[in-house]
């Protein structure tokens, strides 16, 4: 006896809905035994993690600011993958974005600049994050050279060109010797949506962004062509479309939404270009790509959940000294379910007895 | 003269965890599977292996918890990869997101503790040999294996029939099925190799390069092992050559920091991943020709029954 895995005749519609639902339960149950593991309560740990965010309204403004990055790199994710381009820098897109943005606040430091200096911080930086992008997607269009590794190294390039800034030129002469900007001037800020609230400007930004990305998918030629070119690219050949000018556009639009991405999380909730300033949302953004099944409300709802995780998980070591890193694990595990329950849309299992064949064959 | 050998010894210390990743990635990339997972499983070999050799206070003990968290973690890779047929890229990268979560969760334990790191080898009279005797006979045990097992991976892969059948999986899966070979079972294999290598290079970190854990000590060198399987062209000899190449531009830039150059330390840092992007870059454009990429590499396979 033998379980086999076989390619279903037609796409399954039932599985693909739920398939991410089924995904969600078998996460909460593995992480229920890891948190028995640890020695914790498990239902404890789910109710710090899950329900506990969605109780009060500052955590629940948490989570839409947490999710707005999340969102806003997925989107553009979303697009590389759906085209079969793997961009897996976006964490470098985001660094450059903010680097590239934060440049016109630190100049404008102390000056009375007027009221264009948030607009040119998000134009500077979504280009900036563009152009970024833009270098592994010309080493794969130019020279074949794969960008899944050439995107991934710039990641780690942005890293240290931010940490050199922060702690050389750009450093705040009366920060104590921190590695941090000087907080930035209000012009220089992403707005409040509720004063005295944590809700921005950026989360209407992230908004506009998904349904922008519904209307190019869903009703542009545009759209068609990237999704004919990564599910059937010999298709794609024949109906004349150039797979390799698409590669090109999608890794700068998703470059630039990372790079907006950052410059909006360091002018609104952050307020200082700074290291860390990312959670790894560049990676984490993959996971909520392919948990929304690259599409654009998908995205939303599951960026929104994968917040939740984050704010959750701060919320478990605040009251229950559960490692932060539960979280990392727990997004990776949950990525690993979408992965796997989405291949059942297009297999099934089966299980085959070889010795019944054999009789079958032979009568 | 006596910098000249610190300078080779550095670099082959740099270079092997490099060397002994690549080769398992090498092999498992030669029967047709893509693992971009080597930074999990390489940043969870490092946190069991400083455990390993934390309890029980034995090197050899931890480098074994080091491999054991490797093949593990592979294991997860091949179940998906191959039993599920889900698309090896997002396995490969949700293996690394899974493996720096565990990797800080198991080793939170450990930070700041010291162990005692891999001695150095001493061969009476041999050691002692001027000039050559401390960077030929006076390495940790873990650059003697990474030689031998590159040697041993070429001997493998083009002078035994396991090695020409694996080869043949990684070129055309449906011709290797017609055939009669169990493809699915020789790549769970040849992932498992290359999850025990990648867990061994991460221990390798803790248990001789530095003697203590730190999380994220990997540094992104699991992908770095991933550019020079590419770099090499996919041939052991190549590989070889390409990890004492970064080793040494990884020690370039410790150096350059330590002789005062005045060049910001993050620009030096930033050298190895400069240099891999640029390296792929020349590779590509040199192989515009024909890529000598296996065939079927990351592709799924699903046998027909």
């Amino acid at each position: 006896m033998q379980l086999v895995l076989e390619k279903r005749t037609e796409r399954s519609n039932t599985i693909a809905l739920v398939s991410p639902l089924i995904a969600i339960g078998l996460t909460i149950v593995t992480m229920t035994i890891l948190f028995a593991i640890l020695g914790k309560n498990p239902l404890l740990a789910l109710q710090a993690y899950f329900i506990a965010p969605l109780t009060d309204g500052y955590s629940l403004q948490e989570i839409a600011v947490k999710a707005t990055p999340l969102v806003m790199i997925a989107i553009g994710l979303s697009l590389c993958y759906l085209a079969n381009a793997w961009n897996i820098g976006a964490e470098g897109q985001f660094l450059i974005g903010a680097v590239a943005g934060s440049w016109i606040a630190v100049k404008t430091q102390g000056t009375d600049a007027g009221a264009w200096v948030l607009p040119a911080m998000l134009v500077l930086a979504a280009a900036a994050g563009a152009l970024y992008a833009l270098i592994p997607a010309i080493c794969k269009v130019k020279f074949g050279a794969s960008e899944i590794l050439t995107s991934l190294m710039l990641v780690y390039v942005a890293d240290l060109l931010l940490d050199y800034l922060v702690r050389g030129p750009w450093r705040d002469p009366n920060g104590f010797n921190f590695p941090t900007t000087a907080e930035f001037d209000p012009v220089a800020t992403v707005p409040l949506l509720i004063e005295g609230g944590r809700l921005h400007l950026g989360s209407i930004i992230a908004l506009l962004v998904v349904a922008a990305a519904a209307i190019l998918l869903g009703r542009t030629i545009k759209g068609f062509e990237i999704r004919v070119v990564g599910a059937a690219p010999r298709a794609a050949r024949f109906g004349g479309f150039n797979a390799n000018q698409l590669i090109l556009l999608t890794f700068a639009v998703s470059g630039a939404l990372a790079g907006l991405a950052g410059i909006i999380e360091v002018a609104g909730p952050v307020g200082h270009l700074q290291p860390g300033i990312s959670p790894g949302y560049g990676f984490t953004a993959i996971i909520v790509a392919f948990l929304g099944r690259l599409n654009p409300l998908g995205i939303l709802i599951a960026g929104l959940f994968l917040a939740l995780t984050f704010i959750g998980g701060e919320q478990a070591q605040i009251a229950m000294k559960i490692p932060l890193d539960v979280t990392k694990v727990f997004q990776g595990i949950l990525l690993f379910y979408v992965l796997a329950c989405d291949s059942l849309i297009l297999h099934r299992f089966k299980l085959v007895f070889p010795n019944r064949q054999v009789a079958r064959g032979a009568g | 003269m006596e910098l000249v050998e610190a300078i080779i010894l550095s670099v082959l210390a740099a270079s092997t965890p490099l060397l002994i990743a690549a080769t398992g990635e090498l092999v498992t990339e030669r029967s047709g599977v893509l693992n971009l997972g080597v930074e999990g499983m390489m940043i969870v070999g490092a946190a069991c292996g400083f455990g390993g050799a934390w309890l029980t206070g034995s090197i050899f003990i931890g480098a074994l918890f080091g491999i054991v968290a490797g093949t593990l973690m592979s294991l997860i890779f091949a179940l998906m990869a191959l039993g599920l047929a889900v698309n090896q890229v997002a396995t490969g990268l949700a293996l690394t997101i899974l493996g720096v979560g565990l990797s800080g969760l198991i080793g939170a334990g450990f930070v700041g503790e010291r162990i005692t790191p891999a001695a150095h080898l001493a061969i009476p009279g041999l050691t002692d040999i001027p000039l050559i005797g401390h960077v030929l006979f006076g390495e940790d045990a873990f650059v003697y294996f990474s030689i031998a097992l590159i040697i041993g991976i070429w001997w493998f892969l083009y002078r035994t029939r396991a090695g020409l059948i694996l080869r043949a999986c990684g070129d055309n899966h449906v011709s290797a099925h017609a055939l009669g070979y169990p493809v699915l079972r020789i790549r769970t294999l040849a992932v498992m190799f290359g999850g025990a290598c990648a867990g061994l290079a991460g221990a390798y970190l803790p248990l001789a390069y530095t003697p203590f854990f730190i999380s994220g000590m990997t540094a992104g060198r699991g992908w770095i092992a991933l550019a020079l399987v590419v770099f090499a062209s996919w041939r052991p000899g190549r590989l070889m050559v390409g990890a004492y190449l970064f080793g040494a531009v990884t020690i370039l830039q410790l150096h350059a920091q330590g002789w005062g150059v005045g060049i910001p330390s993050q620009f030096m840092s930033a050298l190895p991943y400069l240099a891999t992007v640029i390296v792929l870059v020349l590779l590509s454009r040199a192989r515009t020709g024909g890529s000598t990429a296996p065939a079927a590499l990351g592709t799924v396979f699903v046998p027909d029954r």
